[in-house]
């Protein structure tokens, strides 16, 4: 008995040690730019729970990150590290934009935003596909192919908004038209919170379900463990690999559907902000744990938003939450190396 | 100057920063540690090179520094890799990170200020011979420091008492520790300098290639070291030849715009870089890859006891 209160209080002064890290790190780079930490933090905590306007922001952030960060989860749960959720979340914005500016006049308004979002996922595993492939038949690094296409995404989707999609009465704004009201997302009265938020939450359950109580579930943990306990099992890896990599661009892809559809309601600069590569930090601090996605998101939406409150008030630049991210995903690697040691 | 030669000297140019940190990356990972840090690496290198080229007008300084603080950070990335026995993969994605997030936090005010700028440095007589003598041997000395770096890479990895310890570490750590090689303090003298490399790259972009800081300058080229590295077989000269293909890709770009020639779209070009690694890093895959990675390559070493 005791001993188990000993072993539950030193993982708990683990964890507490791993969340300080970070905030340490944050506050050595704001003394280092010649700003008071606390002064600083305060103002990030301000900014992301200070008022119900604000936190509705933090959770609008973490609808995006919840679902890169059940794809990240999704893949690594059989070894495979995609980091090409940001190039998958492009495309899917892409895709979903195609549909809304395209299918207006021949689709039903009711079934415009499920179109976009079938769109919009299809996007996103067509994008993974690829490095999919590669991986399965040839063995390709799945981390370098995933990553590159990530910059080849957002070249193709500047080539849209500001080419051949770009609004015509925009005054040369680069954007593509407005979306019309079908292909818009509701909201939260007064707030941008959109229905991505459940899908997250949804996605979470759905998925930590599936992995703990279907069969699909066991083989893919099986899988994971190494290809020679899956073949033991006489189980096709590669096989179920590709196919779970494009599901996880599919997720990404639904989160770019969401970005677009919910917040900017067109497709234009500021989609590509970086949820896909957070998606990784979501993971690693869910554990891999699908249900623990939708939280760990909100603690790096609020870094996020915390973050853009301290450039508006105290002009740090909110780069400043990349570091507080970082220095939170190596502080995890230690405690995840420690345990295993 | 002729268009070939042009083409040439804009190929040359564009090559460099991605050969010296796909050198930096061989040698980390033919000691056995996969460094997916280039990224941030090179971008701390282009700032804290800017800022140093900025303050003191000194070439030599700013790459120095750009240098250490491309190994400091591969030295956090070592400690967790080798000392930790971490995920090196992930940690090495939080040092991109890591590497981004500091820099454009730091550089924020230091965007469209010019800096320092590294120009040509001619070899004299070199430069003058007809054709390509300019393209050639008129660069910036950069050019010829990282195909110095890269001759030296090959000749200290294959020629070399040290570059048989740092093999040996890649390939087998717990032989080499039998021989009595120091295995750990290989791996991290290997990953500091290749740090140092990654750091000058990212000095390269922002002192010669495009001088000033701007976020994001780097744009995915340590990514691609980081493939160059794979299908060149973790080979200094073949990390060479993968650079120079690369950086006729990013030529053409320059190319077309400055000779106003649109054959292909601007976008097409834009992405190609990208797509032919991809395509390149497959194609070696599909015909059974020339070269093998190092057997021991992301794996910890922790001596038994």
């Amino acid at each position: 008995m005791s001993s188990q209160r000993t072993i539950h209080s030193r993982a708990i002064a683990l964890w507490a040690f791993a969340l300080a890290v970070p905030l340490l790190a944050g506050a050595a780079v704001f003394a280092v730019m010649g700003s008071d930490p606390l002064a600083a933090y305060s103002v990030m905590f301000q900014g992301a729970f200070g008022s119900w306007g604000r936190f509705s922001e933090v959770l609008v952030k973490a609808s995006a990150l919840s679902l890169t960060g059940l794809a990240v989860i999704l893949a690594a749960r059989m070894n495979l590290w995609n980091i090409g959720c940001e190039g998958q979340l492009v495309m899917g914005a892409v895709f979903a934009t195609a549909a809304a500016l395209h299918l207006g006049d021949t689709l039903p308004a009711a079934l415009m935003l499920p179109c976009a979002a079938l769109c919009g996922m299809a996007g996103g595993a067509l994008w993974a596909s690829g490095p999919a492939w590669l991986r399965s038949r040839l063995g390709v690094s799945e981390i370098i192919t995933t990553l590159l296409l990530n910059y080849v995404a957002i070249a193709l989707m500047e080539h849209l908004y500001f080419g051949i999609w770009r609004d015509p009465a925009g005054f040369g704004f680069p954007g593509t038209a407005m979306f019309a009201e079908a292909a818009r997302l509701p909201r939260l009265a007064g707030t941008r919170v959109h229905p991505g938020l459940l899908a997250g939450i949804a996605g979470a359950i759905l998925l930590a379900w599936a992995l703990a109580k279907t069969r699909w579930g066991y083989e893919l943990t099986v899988m994971g463990l190494g290809p020679k306990a899956a073949s033991y099992a006489g189980m096709d890896a590669a096989r179920r690999g590709l196919w779970v990599l494009m599901a996880s661009g599919a997720i990404a892809g639904l989160a770019g559907m969401a970005e677009v559809t919910g917040i900017h309601y067109r497709l234009q600069q500021g989609v590509a902000v970086g949820y896909g590569y957070d998606g990784v930090i979501v993971a690693c601090l869910a554990r891999l744990h699908p249900a623990l996605a939708p939280p760990a998101a909100i603690v790096l939406a609020a870094v996020l938003v915390g973050g853009e409150y301290l450039q508006t008030k105290m002009r740090l630049p909110s780069a400043a939450s990349l570091v507080i991210e970082a220095a939170l995903l190596l502080s995890l690697l230690w405690l995840q190396a420690r345990k295993k040691r | 100057m002729n268009d070939f030669a042009f083409l040439l000297s804009l190929t040359l140019k564009s090559s460099m920063a991605v050969l010296l940190a796909a050198q930096g990356e061989v040698l980390s990972e033919r000691a056995g540690v996969i460094n997916l840090g280039q990224e941030g690496m090179m971008l701390m290198g282009a700032f804290i090179g800017y800022l140093v080229g900025y303050l003191t007008g000194n070439a030599a300084l700013a790459f120095a520094a750009a240098g250490l603080v491309g190994s400091l950070l591969a030295l956090l990335h070592g400690f967790f890799a080798i000392r930790l026995g971490a995920n090196q993969l992930l940690s090495g994605i939080a040092l991109s990170i890591l590497g981004a997030g500091l820099a454009n936090f730091m550089g924020r005010g230091f965007i469209g200020k010019p800096g320092l700028r590294v120009g040509e440095w001619p070899i004299p007589v070199l430069s003058d011979l007809p054709m390509v003598g300019k393209a050639v041997f008129g660069q910036n000395a950069l050019v010829y420091v990282a195909v110095l770096v890269t001759v030296a890479m090959w000749f200290a990895l294959s020629r070399t008492r040290w570059g048989l310890t740092v093999r040996a570490c890649g390939e087998n750590p717990t032989a080499a520790d039998a021989m009595g090689a120091p295995v750990i303090r290989t791996r991290f003298t290997a990953v500091a300098l290749g740090g140092f490399l990654s750091g000058m790259a990212g000095a390269y972009l922002s002192l010669v290639f495009t001088p000033g800081w701007k976020e994001g300058i780097s744009a995915g080229q340590g990514w691609i070291a980081v493939a160059i590295v794979i299908f060149s077989g973790w080979r200094p000269l073949g990390a060479l030849a993968g650079s120079l293909f690369f950086g006729f890709l990013s030529a053409l770009q320059f190319f077309s715009q400055a000779t106003g020639n649109n054959v292909v779209p601007l976008y097409i070009l834009r992405i190609l870089p990208y797509v032919l690694t991809i395509l390149t890093l497959s194609f070696a895959a599909a015909l059974g890859r020339r070269g093998r990675a190092p057997a021991g390559l992301g794996k910890p070493f922790f001596r038994e006891h």
